[in-house]
């Protein structure tokens, strides 16, 4: 056993001078050997039904009935665009992000700042601030509902324990954003930490070092360091957090079943209303296609900001 | 041997033991599942979604039958509304259906035009007695579906009325007896009742929920636009077939209630109704019978109990008398492997539930099944069996895909109807919001057919 694993490591010379004979093919197709696992579940999960998805957008397509339905063109298309329920939930999606994304990168910035200066322990409060992160969303949403709930619950108590009456968390439509941001600000605050943490650690600690036999405060050193160098990593985190909470659905739909009166309905919800409860998966993949558009575009977006800010900086 | 066991003798009986679970597990339900078959934890898989006293009860009715019949039955509460339909549909299109399950006969046609659902009288339920002549016609005809009859009723639960005893008194509406109202006739002797009524409570004549309460001001609508015309659309809910002149009317009509008259409250969410009822400020209740346990027991802020009777309601705008309702029903979900014993047992159980319906109608509903609704054990329960009448003359949402309990249908038309009660709006437009909220369920194409 030992000797097989131990035999090519001998020739160390060997195999670098063949390696580097090798015509570069051979290289592609260890790559693409190595990659194999990965596209196979990526082309069944997510290529295959983004085809499928595509070609049943263009049919009238029942959930729960085999087979295709008939042709329809695009006929489902122009009802998604003249569709004020599809478009408002659109906009429930945008205001989730417009909410959620502003906290859920200031605050982890803040507090990985903060979590690096601690000296002692420092390991309890990354565990700390991380821990949330791994909880289900269903057991984030039942523990919040409880909170929440008018009269009885923990926040109601504390606000009537000092003659206050909290806000209406459950049952008006300023309330339920102020509820499911809350929730999704505690919950998903540990990845955007840990993305900051790590990029820290990657500032050299002479910077500092420099900048303070300079004379520089601690605010000015957070201020014209820290924050220019975390640059790349913001940018990162506000890409991910702008795409995932446009994906949000689990806390709305678990807390608020996107009420009340469909107010807080994010689009994700619409697509399961239409497809799963009206059966009409035709439709339902034709919305799904529109908001993946929509998708698409934000992260090309993105992409080519990036890749002109960066010829800029090598230019 | 008799020392302490070694690591790999720990070890060896660990994974001997790991084994042994594994094989065991062949027969468990885990694995059964993954390899497509059913469950078959009970002889009688059962879904539901009534919670509450109705829960309390479908407890009470599993049990008896369990312990009767010897089949063991196996019970899961689903959510109510859109989710629970939305589980039963997936279930049943990938194979692997409870063996029975509850559903809301307005819920019936989508179901049974997706294939869902097997005909019940291809299950075998006349061999065990249940046939068309034992249930309310009504409830029967609307368990149909083009011709084949997809669901076994349970219950009619009709939209009545609630009236304050005391208060129906000092306002000279009983009969000589006591036990009833005078009979009320049209629209003029309905309004004089109110008016009577709104003098004996010194606040309002009659009340009901029409803010945050879309299914409830449906309900109200309904009652009073089915005794002018018919539905409000046809052919599988693609046709809107709206009488504007009675739809005008209607809304006026709700609308002088709430508006000039101050008879009805023009802004009562659920809360507002349960207290102007429970301290006799309200001399009539609209809603639904499932609403008697509410009422039972309350105590009038004097301290005495609150006596109120619940009728059908009379004929108000038109000749007809017409209750808007629906029905619960038992639904045998399409499964190709299920085997016939237990479509059989599946059959023992609904025979079981609809014999022993009597513990069903102490929530307030009307049993379907005639040899219960006959009975002595129903009949003395009172008010129950004083709106029987209502089950027959039962208006129940018109068919379509998108049409029934919990729907957004509901929740559109009720938003239209609310504008209209609060004074938002006029009778007239409000006929064209509504024209024009129909429009956008009945152009979408259909799921299915």
């Amino acid at each position: 056993m030992t000797t097989t694993a131990a035999a090519p490591t001998v020739p160390a010379v060997g195999t670098r001078t063949i390696r580097l004979r090798r015509p570069a093919g051979s290289d592609n197709r260890a790559g693409w050997l190595f990659a194999t696992p990965f596209l196979v579940l990526y082309i069944l999960f997510l290529i295959g039904p983004v085809i499928i998805g595509l070609v049943i957008s263009l049919f009238n397509t029942a959930t729960v009935k085999s087979g295709l339905g008939h042709w329809v063109g695009g006929s489902n298309y122009a009802d998604v665009f003249k569709d004020a329920a599809f478009w408002q939930s659109m906009w429930h999606s945008v205001l989730f992000t417009l909410l959620t994304t502003p906290p859920l990168i200031i605050l982890p910035l803040l507090f990985a700042v903060f979590a690096a200066r601690i000296s002692r322990n420092r390991w309890f409060f990354r565990l700390a601030f991380f821990a949330p992160y791994v909880v289900p969303s269903s057991v984030v949403c039942l523990i919040f509902a409880f909170m929440y709930t008018p009269q009885t619950g923990l926040i109601s108590k504390v606000f009537s324990g000092v003659g206050l009456s909290a806000p209406n968390f459950l049952g008006s439509t300023g309330g339920a954003w102020l509820a499911v941001t809350l929730l999704t600000v505690w919950w998903t605050f540990g990845f955007n930490f840990i993305l900051y943490t790590a990029a820290l650690q990657d500032i050299p600690e002479e910077t500092y070092e420099a900048a303070s036999i300079d004379g520089a405060s601690p605010w000015q050193q957070i201020r014209a360091i820290t924050i220019p160098l975390l640059g790349p990593t913001t940018s990162l985190v506000l890409i991910l957090q702008v795409l995932a909470s446009l994906k949000v659905f689990d806390q709305i739909y678990i807390l608020l079943y996107g009420g009340p009166n469909e107010s807080t309905r994010p689009v994700i919800e619409y697509i399961y209303d239409t497809g799963f409860t009206s059966y009409r998966g035709g439709y339902a993949a034709a919305a799904t296609m529109v908001y993946f558009v929509v998708l698409v575009v934000i992260s090309a977006g993105w992409a080519l900001i990036r890749r002109r800010r960066n010829q800029t900086a090598n230019a | 041997m008799s020392g302490p066991v070694s690591r790999r003798q720990f070890l060896a009986a660990g994974g001997g033991l790991t084994l042994a679970g594994l094989i065991s597990a062949c027969a468990s339900p885990v694995l059964t599942s993954t390899t497509g078959g059913q469950p078959a934890t009970a002889d009688v898989i059962y879904w539901n979604l009534f919670g509450g006293g109705d829960g309390a009860n479908m407890t009470l009715m599993v049990d008896a039958f369990e312990k009767a019949s010897h089949l063991s039955v196996e019970s899961t509460l689903l959510s109510w509304g859109n989710p629970y339909y939305t589980k039963l549909a997936l279930a049943a299109s990938s194979g692997r259906p409870p063996d029975v399950a509850i559903s809301h006969l307005s819920r019936l046609p989508l179901l049974a035009e997706a294939g869902l659902l097997q005909p019940v009288e291809d299950a075998g339920i006349a061999a065990s007695g249940i046939t068309k002549d034992k249930f309310t016609p009504a409830a029967w005809a609307k368990a149909t579906v083009q011709g084949t009859v997809y669901a076994v009723p349970l219950d009619t639960h009709p939209f009545v009325m609630f009236y304050n005893v005391d208060l129906a008194r000092k306002a000279g509406l009983l009969n000589a007896a006591g036990d009833n109202l005078k009979p009320i006739k049209g629209r003029d002797d309905f309004v004089d009742a109110l008016k009577a009524m709104k003098q004996a409570s010194g606040q309002y004549g009659a009340i009901s929920a029409n803010t945050a309460d879309p299914a409830t001001t449906w309900r109200w609508f309904m009652t009073l636009y089915s005794g002018l015309a018919g539905p409000i659309v046809s052919d599988q809910g693609t046709r809107v077939t709206i009488d504007a002149a009675a739809l005008e009317e209607t809304f006026a009509f709700m609308q002088s209630l709430t508006g000039p008259l101050g008879l009805m409250p023009g802004n009562a969410a659920d809360a507002t109704v349960t207290t102007l009822f429970s301290e006799g400020k309200a001399g009539f209740l609209f809603d639904g019978e499932w609403q008697i346990p509410t009422y039972r027991g309350v105590k009038l802020p004097d301290g005495k109990p609150l006596t109120f009777n619940v009728v059908p309601f009379p004929p108000i705008l038109g000749a007809k008398q017409v209750a808007y309702a629906d029905s619960h029903s038992l639904v045998i979900p399409k499964n190709p492997g299920r085997s016939p014993q237990r479509t059989a047992d599946a059959v023992a159980f609904i025979k079981g539930l609809l014999d022993r319906s009597y513990i069903w109608a102490h929530g307030g509903h009307i049993p379907a099944w005639r040899p219960v609704q006959t009975s002595k054990a129903f009949l003395d329960q009172k008010p129950q069996s004083n709106y029987i009448q209502a089950a027959f003359k039962a208006v129940y949402d018109p068919p379509g895909w998108y049409t029934g309990a919990g729907s957004d249908f509901q929740n559109a038309m009720g938003g239209v109807i609310t504008e209209v009660l609060g004074g938002a709006i006029s009778p007239r437009s409000g006929v064209s919001a509504m024209t024009a909220s129909l429009k956008t369920f009945s152009t979408a194409i259909p799921p299915v057919r």
